[in-house]
């Protein structure tokens, strides 16, 4: 009779065997590019990790209005190293009229691409919460939300079943992307209130991402523009990676 | 039977450098906030436990004039950050993270079969007679005294070698793992214990460090104990074993 031994080496190829299948278990287009980068690699196994090992769609946890904490707004507008003086000067026209004239376009892999005004925002379905802010820098703010789920807009334009990523662009030129697991996340949420009030400026105003999963930077700020895409898209120059920032967050 | 068995062997430099990797992506990270906190959340704009003074971000003042959140001025307030703040982040915790992984699998390894191969049993915990108060002492007066004995090139280990080791294993080590994780908001949604036990995302940050202190402390007493009891036969013993 054949006796299968567990061997020390068995046991290391298995291992490694069940490592390349946890990071692989998707197709590498639907996985961040790495440019050859070990950093970017790792980030790449911090996400495939994270996927995997844990559960589903748990919410973070929601504090109480007696928790809001002071709020440092950095990245702003005005100090985006990014920000070209064309964009500037729209987004100073559209904050001088209240915002009236901005438009959230949603297009890309959905069945209507369609545009929504602050008003149509406000008349949807809201949800308020109150979150921490944990910065990669390593400081961390308690503030409260108040806008449309993510997943609402989705699901009025139609999603396509091809879709994986919806990718986001804002005044300040800064090109992001998400996966569908966090943009269906009932806390990924497009946020024109913070604590009771419109969205002040420096936080910025009219509408923010919440990202509540990630560090702070995925929460976006001046939105302008969400694409629905079937592939992973970088956002090249005004994206994260080629900037040598991490794409995933969750850690 | 002295000497270090192969898989500890192999073990202690695969941590070494994943140890010194995540100090030094550490420090990077701490020198971009050098402010600690206690609680749930701080920044700037609230008290810090302490600041160390580490990079130039330390207390760079920077601020627009604050503007408050709500009709009471005394309550959260708002300021813009004018200051070009230190921050490679970027690299450090990407590599941060990555040296974590080079941790975590080796270390996992080590304590499965530490705890189940009899090398903890043997060789780490103290034995319940080598706790009596004249032993310990012994040891504690020989040591101030820095009289410490011959490298063995390996186990048997001296009771207060004993403790430390066990410190490092049992306490310090599962401490800086766990309060890492609670510093992860996808981790701390799918385990929000994790927040509970800690007092929150600044208290595990602030443990986090402390825990990193005390390892660096045993690093240090570590390397002097080595290079003390004989440095050439210790790397050997530590190398290619005997």
């Amino acid at each position: 009779m054949k006796r299968t031994l567990i061997t020390r080496r068995r046991a290391i190829i298995a291992g490694l065997a069940s490592l390349g299948g946890l990071a692989l278990a998707r197709s590498p287009r639907s996985l961040p590019p790495t440019y050859g980068n070990l950093l970017r690699m790792g980030d790449t196994f911090t996400y495939a990790a994270q996927r995997t090992l844990l559960p589903g769609q748990a919410l973070v946890r929601e504090y109480s209005l007696a928790d809001l904490t002071s709020f440092p707004a950095t990245g702003t507008v005005d100090t985006s190293p990014l920000v070209t003086p064309a964009r500037l000067e729209i987004y100073r026209q559209l904050q001088g009229g209240g915002f009236v004239d901005w438009r959230l376009s949603i297009e890309g892999r959905v069945t209507t691409s369609r545009t929504f005004s602050i008003d149509e925002l406000k008349q949807l379905p809201s949800r308020t919460q109150i979150t921490r802010h944990t910065c990669e820098e390593g400081w961390s703010a308690i503030g409260q939300w108040t806008g449309v789920p993510l997943r609402t807009i989705l699901e009025t334009a139609g999603i396509q079943p091809s879709a994986r990523f919806v990718v986001f662009y804002s005044f300040d030129d800064w090109v992001d992307s998400i996966d569908l697991l966090d943009a269906l996340h009932p806390q990924t949420i497009l946020a024109y209130g913070m604590n009771g009030r419109d969205l002040p400026m420096q936080h910025g105003a009219p509408v923010r991402l919440r990202v509540e999963r990630q560090m702070g930077y995925k929460s976006m700020k001046y939105l302008h523009r969400i694409v629905v895409t079937d592939e992973f898209d970088d956002g090249g120059k005004k994206g994260n990676i080629q900037n040598g920032w991490a794409w995933y967050t969750g850690i | 039977m002295t000497g270090h068995a192969r898989w500890v062997r192999i073990s202690h430099w695969i941590l070494t450098a994943s140890l010194l990797t995540l100090a030094f992506s550490g420090i990077e990270i701490l020198m971009v906030h050098p402010r600690l906190y206690w609680g749930e959340a701080g920044n700037d704009l609230t008290p810090a436990l302490f600041e160390l003074p580490i990079s130039r971000n330390y207390k760079h003042g920077g601020w627009e004039k604050p503007t408050p959140f709500f009709a009471d001025v005394a309550g959260p307030i708002s300021s813009i950050r004018t200051y070009d703040i230190f921050n490679q982040n970027g690299w450090g915790r990407s590599l941060h993270f990555l040296a974590a992984w080079c941790l975590v699998f080796p270390g996992a390894v080590y304590l499965l079969a530490g705890l189940f191969g009899g090398h903890f049993r043997s060789h780490i915990w103290p034995r319940a007679k080598e706790l009596a108060p004249d032993t310990v002492w012994r040891d504690m007066r020989n040591h101030l005294q820095l009289r410490g004995p011959q490298a063995t090139g390996g186990p048997m280990y001296g009771v207060l070698q004993k403790a430390a080791y066990s410190f490092v294993i049992f306490v310090a080590a599962p401490l800086i793992v766990l309060t890492g994780l609670t510093m992860s908001p996808a981790v701390t949604a799918a385990y929000p214990f994790l927040l509970r036990l800690f007092g929150g995302y600044g208290s595990a940050r602030t443990i986090h460090f402390f825990a990193f202190v005390a390892l660096l402390l045993f690093v240090i007493v570590h390397v002097v104990m080595v290079v003390k009891s004989g440095l050439k036969r210790q790397l050997r013993a530590m190398t290619i074993g005997e």
